[in-house]
C-alpha cells in the first residue's frame, strides 16, 4: 500500500480541530508569541543607535523572534505520540491501515502549519510596529544584510528540527511532562548557532545563512526517515520489542 | 429467525467452511517471556468467536499479533485471507477493525468528527453515507454533532462500535467490549453484537465474562499461555464433564451404597452437602430407574435432574488444573 496524502489529511485535519479545542495548545500558541513580540520591541524601540549597538540590538530582537518556531512546536510534538498513548487514542489509531511516515509526516505537518502562522504573523508584526515606532537607523539595518533572510529561512529550519526532536522524545517517552521538558531541550542547539550568528560572534553573512540553513534543511529530511523508522507500533504498545 | 436459531445455524467452521482467520503455531515473546505459546486455532467467515482466558494469558497480545500491531516471534496466520507478515500490515487492517478494551475516542472532538478521521484513515470514499450508517447500526444518529467527552462510557463504547464499523471490516476484533460498562450499557453491546451476527461480521471477541460468551458465541477457545480448549460451549462441558444427576432428598440415605449399586447406569456416586451426585451414561435412561429405586427404598425426592455444567464451571476446571500444575 503506498504513501497515502488522505491519510496524512486526516490526522492533520484531526489535529488541527484538536489544538483549537484545547485550552493548553490555544494558551501556549497565544502566551509565546505574546511574550516573544513584547521584548523585542521594546528593545528595538529603546535600543541606541550608535553603530555597534544597532547590529547588536537587532541581532537579539531577531534571535528572540526565532524562539517561538523552536518552543511552540516542540511543546505540541512532545505531546503527539505520548498524548495518544495517554488518552487511549494511540491503540485504534494504530490498527489503521495508517503507515509510519504518513503518521509522523502527519504529526509534523500539523504542528507545523500554526508555528509558521504564528511565527511569520509575529515577524510582520514586530516589522510594522518598527516602522512605525524605531529610530530610522535601525529600520533600515533591519531590512540591510541577512536579517529578513534569516527569519524566513530559519522560522521553518528550526521548527522542523524542533519538530523531529518532539516526536521522537515523545515516541520513546511515558509521561508528557518529561516528553516536553526533553523536546525544549533538544530543540535548541541550533537555535544556539543561530543566536551566536545573530550576535556577531559568529560573522553573519548571506552565504554563511544559506549554507547552514541547507545542512538544516538536509538534517530535517533525514529525520523524517529516522523518526519514521523509530516509529514502531509494538514499541509504542507495550513499550518494549521482543 | 430467533437468536438462537441463528446461532445453531452458524456451521462448524473447523469442517471444511471458508476460515476469516486462521491461526498456526503462533507464539510470541518479550524477551523471556512468554505471552502465548505454540497457539493454533481458526475462525470461520460470519462466526462469532470467543477468546476466553484470566488476566495476562495473552488474549490481548494475540489480538494485537492479530491485527499486525505485535509481530509474532514464531508460527504463521491468515488473516481475512492475507498471510500475517510485515509487508501486508497495512493491507491487513484496511480489511479488519480494532475496538479496543478502552474506546479511544477523541474527547475533543465530535461523534461525527471522530468518524469522519477514520473514514480518511481508511481512505473511504461516501463519507457521510458511511457515518450515518454506521451510526444507525448503533442508535447513535442523535448524538452525532454531541463532543465525545460529554458522552457517557456506554454511549462511548457505542460510538468506537461505530468506527469500527465504518470500512464493513471482514474480520471485527472486540478487546473486552463490555469491561467497566453498568448491566444496561452490557446489555446494550451485547445487543449491538447479536445485530453484527444477523449482519454476518465475523467477530473475535475477547472477554473474561463468561456469561457473555456463552451467550454471544458460537465457539470458543480458552486461551492460558497456551490454547486450553477450542469449541462450542456444548462441547467443551462435554468433553471435560462427564454427565451425571443431581439428586436432592428430604433425608439422607441409610445405605447410598447399596441402592446406588442396584441402578445398573450409575457408575459413581458421592455425597455433596444437599444430596447426591451420580456420575451416569445416559442421563434419560438412567434418572427413571433411579427414581422408581429410591420411591422403592422409601426416600422423599426434592428433585432429581441432570447436573448443568455452565461454561464458567468449564473454565474454571481448566485454569485450576493449571493452577494445580504450577505449583507442583
Amino acid at each position: 500500500m503506498s504513501f497515502s496524502w488522505t491519510r496524512v489529511g486526516a490526522i492533520v485535519h484531526k489535529e488541527l480541530r484538536d489544538y483549537r479545542r484545547n485550552r493548553f495548545v490555544i494558551a501556549t500558541m497565544a502566551a509565546v508569541p505574546v511574550v516573544f513580540t513584547t521584548l523585542p520591541t521594546i528593545q528595538l524601540i529603546a535600543a541606541d543607535t550608535t553603530n555597534k549597538a544597532v547590529s547588536l540590538h537587532i541581532g537579539l530582537s531577531l534571535l528572540y523572534l526565532l524562539v517561538i518556531p523552536v518552543t511552540m512546536p516542540s511543546v505540541v510534538c512532545a505531546y503527539s505520540v505520548v498524548g495518544e498513548r495517554e488518552q487511549g487514542t494511540l491503540e485504534p489509531l494504530l490498527s489503521t491501515p495508517v503507515r509510519r511516515e504518513e503518521f509522523v509526516i502527519a504529526k509534523a505537518l500539523a504542528a507545523l502549519a500554526p508555528t509558521l502562522v504564528i511565527a511569520y504573523a509575529v515577524f510582520g508584526i514586530f516589522l510594522a510596529i518598527a516602522a512605525l515606532l524605531a529610530h530610522p537607523v535601525i529600520l533600515s539595518a533591519i531590512f540591510t544584510g541577512s536579517h529578513v533572510l534569516v527569519q524566513l529561512l530559519f522560522t521553518p529550519l528550526l521548527a522542523g528540527w524542533a519538530i523531529w526532536v518532539g516526536i521522537a522524545v515523545s515516541s520513546r517517552s511515558t509521561d508528557v511532562r518529561v516528553a516536553q521538558q526533553l523536546g525544549v531541550l533538544g530543540s535548541l542547539p541550533p537555535l544556539a548557532i543561530v543566536a551566536l550568528m545573530s550576535l556577531n560572534v559568529i560573522s553573519e553573512s548571506a552565504g554563511l545563512a544559506i549554507a547552514f540553513a541547507a545542512a538544516l534543511l538536509v538534517f530535517d529530511l533525514l529525520a523524517w526517515r529516522v523518526v519514521a523508522r523509530m516509529f514502531d507500533r509494538e514499541r509504542l504498545l507495550v513499550n518494549r520489542r521482543s | 429467525m430467533t437468536d438462537m436459531e441463528a446461532r445453531h445455524s452458524v456451521p462448524d467452521r473447523t469442517q471444511g467452511g471458508e476460515a476469516a482467520i486462521i491461526v498456526e503455531h503462533l507464539t510470541k515473546r518479550f524477551g523471556d517471556r512468554v505471552a502465548f505459546n505454540d497457539v493454533s486455532f481458526e475462525v470461520g467467515a460470519g462466526e462469532v468467536f470467543g477468546f476466553l482466558g484470566p488476566n495476562g494469558a495473552g488474549k490481548t497480545t494475540t489480538v494485537r499479533t492479530l491485527v499486525t500491531l505485535i509481530a509474532p516471534s514464531t508460527g504463521t496466520a491468515t488473516v481475512a485471507g492475507i498471510p500475517l507478515l510485515p509487508e501486508n500490515g497495512s493491507a491487513i487492517r484496511s480489511r479488519i477493525s480494532l475496538m479496543p478494551e478502552s474506546p479511544g475516542l477523541y474527547l475533543r472532538l465530535t461523534v461525527t468528527e471522530n468518524l469522519q478521521c477514520f473514514a480518511g484513515l481508511y481512505g473511504l470514499d461516501d463519507v457521510p453515507g458511511r457515518i450515518g450508517r454506521a451510526l444507525r447500526a448503533v442508535n447513535l444518529e442523535d448524538r452525532a454533532r454531541d463532543l465525545c467527552g460529554s458522552l457517557s462510557k456506554g454511549l462511548r463504547q457505542r460510538v468506537a462500535l461505530a468506527r469500527a464499523l465504518l470500512n464493513d471490516p471482514a474480520v471485527l476484533f472486540l478487546d473486552e467490549p463490555t469491561s467497566g460498562l453498568d448491566p444496561v450499557a452490557i446489555r446494550e453491546v451485547h445487543d449491538l453484537i447479536e445485530s453484527l451476527r444477523k449482519r454476518g461480521v465475523t467477530i473475535f471477541l475477547t472477554t473474561h465474562r463468561l456469561e457473555e460468551a456463552e451467550r454471544l458465541c458460537d465457539r470458543v477457545a480458552i486461551l492460558n499461555t497456551t490454547l486450553r480448549m477450542i469449541g462450542r460451549p456444548d462441547e467443551l462441558r462435554a468433553r471435560l464433564f462427564r454427565r451425571s444427576l443431581d439428586v436432592r432428598l428430604r433425608a439422607p440415605l441409610g445405605d447410598p451404597r447399596t441402592l446406588f449399586g442396584a441402578v445398573s447406569d450409575v457408575e459413581q456416586w458421592e455425597q455433596t452437602s444437599s444430596g447426591y451426585v451420580l456420575t451416569v451414561a445416559n442421563p434419560d435412561r438412567a434418572a427413571p430407574v433411579l427414581a422408581r429405586a429410591l420411591v422403592g427404598a422409601g426416600a422423599d425426592i426434592l428433585s432429581l435432574g441432570e447436573s448443568h455444567h455452565s461454561l464458567e464451571d468449564v473454565y474454571l476446571e481448566l485454569i485450576d488444573e493449571d493452577v494445580e500444575a504450577k505449583s507442583r
